[in-house]
């Protein structure tokens, strides 16, 4: 089956089976192998990207489903912001907001989402957001730690 | 999962057809159908994706009644100005439904039609005596949810949108299992004027009304009428979460806390 869309900015095209999920889709036939799979019941939330911006679960869309959609991977996101690093990855390297790193990327693509619909958030709202976002080793102190400090960076000021 | 086509129609007419040999399923967030795929649960011969089908989506106040469609995400329904103007507690309800990227793609369509035991707004549509309607009838909720995963759906019915009416208090309160987030226990109570309706669900196989509960309530609507009487756990659920007289015990402080809600107390995270 025919699909046609857009991932971190380029425009795709594909012939693809309907069983096909996006998180298999991106990793396998667009190797774009960022996006982790730590689970198989949708709870761990190591696969979520923004489709539309949005953050969802890759492992729980089928890829044809997203004809037509704009999906943004962990790969792509630097390039949103035309800088090397995301302030928000850049804020999970200075707060070590990781340890194996793998459930990083769905960490981030997360908490960019959540930057976006809250400027200034509680400690207690960034806890709550993360429910879908399961990390093994991290005990979640330093991933919040981040968070705050990513999502104050995403909405300082342009320019000195 | 097995392979299965994939049908994309344009519109509900176009849907219910490709529905026709009752072995296809409908698709809407997928949020449910396609982990239960993954799990070799199921595996429909092909799936009628309704996500793009016009006219099925948002919320539409009309008097006194709200009408939500049913391709709405949670997301949509939890931060609908209308609904959390006319019915906060279904608002509350839908933003405590597993997590973020869950609500970005769950729909309230979905949710209903799959009348999980443990799923929050079955809880919702029966408290709130709200009016299933589909491509071809309506269905009070009274009528609709029948047992476990089973509605008075058709194979190829679809669900387009829920009518609720507006009450004049309600609350929900929700004792989530820590692993899976859906509902240990949860309690809609619902007051119009005189009469109280009162729905669990988690507790059972199925959502159900609880009727002592809602005649207490409907002398006395305050939690402290409720400190007076206790559930039966014979029917209700045990497994390795919660055995029948945790859950007997849950119903009634759920159903506290959902009056204390209805009464003014903020919702609790
Ligand atoms: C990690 C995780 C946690 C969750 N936690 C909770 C929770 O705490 N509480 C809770 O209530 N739910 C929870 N859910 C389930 C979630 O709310 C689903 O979104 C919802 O149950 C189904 O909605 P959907 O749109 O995704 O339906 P789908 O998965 O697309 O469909 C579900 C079923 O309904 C049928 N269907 C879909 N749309 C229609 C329609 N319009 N008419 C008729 N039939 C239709 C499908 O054929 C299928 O049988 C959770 C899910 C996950 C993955």
């Amino acid at each position: 089956m025919k699909v046609e869309l857009s991932i971190n900015g380029r425009a795709v095209s594909a012939d693809i089976p309907p069983s096909l999920l996006l998180s298999d889709f991106l990793r396998e036939n667009c190797e774009l192998t960022g996006t982790h799979v730590g689970c198989d019941t949708s709870q761990c939330g190591a696969c979520v990207v923004h489709v539309d911006g949005v953050s969802m679960k890759s492992c729980t869309l089928l890829a044809v489903a997203m004809d037509g959609r704009s999906v943004t991977t962990i790969e792509g996101l630097a390039g949103t912001v035309g800088a090397e690093l995301h302030p928000m990855q850049e804020a999970f390297h200075v707060n070590h907001g990781l340890q194996c790193g793998f459930c990083t990327p769905g960490m981030i693509m997360s908490a960019v989402d959540f930057a976006k619909r809250h400027p200034s958030p509680t400690e207690g709202e960034v806890r709550r957001w993360l429910e879908g976002n399961i990390c093994r080793c991290t005990g979640y102190q330093n991933i919040v730690a981040a968070i705050l400090a990513g999502t104050k960076a995403m909405h300082a000021p342009q320019g000195d | 999962m097995r392979e299965f086509a994939y049908h994309r129609p344009g519109d509900l007419q176009a849907a219910v057809a490709l529905l026709a040999d009752g072995e296809s399923r409908p698709v809407s967030g997928g949020m449910t159908l396609l982990p239960t795929m993954k799990q070799r649960l199921a595996a429909p011969p092909a799936l009628v994706d309704l996500s793009t089908i016009p006219g099925m989506a948002g919320v539409t106040v009309e008097g006194r009644t709200v009408t939500v469609g049913a391709l709405s995400t949670h997301e949509s329904v939890a931060s609908s100005p209308e609904i959390v103007a006319c019915i906060p507690a279904l608002a509350s309800l839908a933003g405590v439904i597993g997590d973020p990227a869950v609500r970005h793609r769950g729909t309230i369509g979905g949710s209903v039609a799959n009348a999980d035991p443990g799923a929050d707004y079955p809880a919702a549509v029966l408290g709130l005596d709200a009016t299933v309607v589909t491509d071809r009838r309506e269905i009070g909720a009274d009528d609709f949810f029948i047992g476990l995963f089973t509605t008075a759906l058709a194979p190829d019915e679809i669900i387009t949108a829920i009518r609720f009416p507006v009450p004049d208090a309600a609350g929900y309160a929700k004792f989530r299992s820590q692993a899976s987030r859906f509902a240990l226990v949860g309690v809609f109570v619902a007051r119009f004027g005189p009469f109280v309706r009162v729905a669990v669900t988690g507790a059972a196989p199925c959502v159900f009304r609880q009727k002592d509960i809602e005649e207490v309530l409907a002398r006395d609507f305050t939690p402290s009428a409720l400190t007076r009487i206790s559930i039966a756990p014979s029917g209700l659920n045990s497994d390795i979460h919660a055995d029948s007289e945790y859950r007997a015990h849950l119903v009634m402080v759920m159903a506290r806390r959902a009056v204390e809600q209805a009464l003014g107390a903020p919702a609790r995270p």
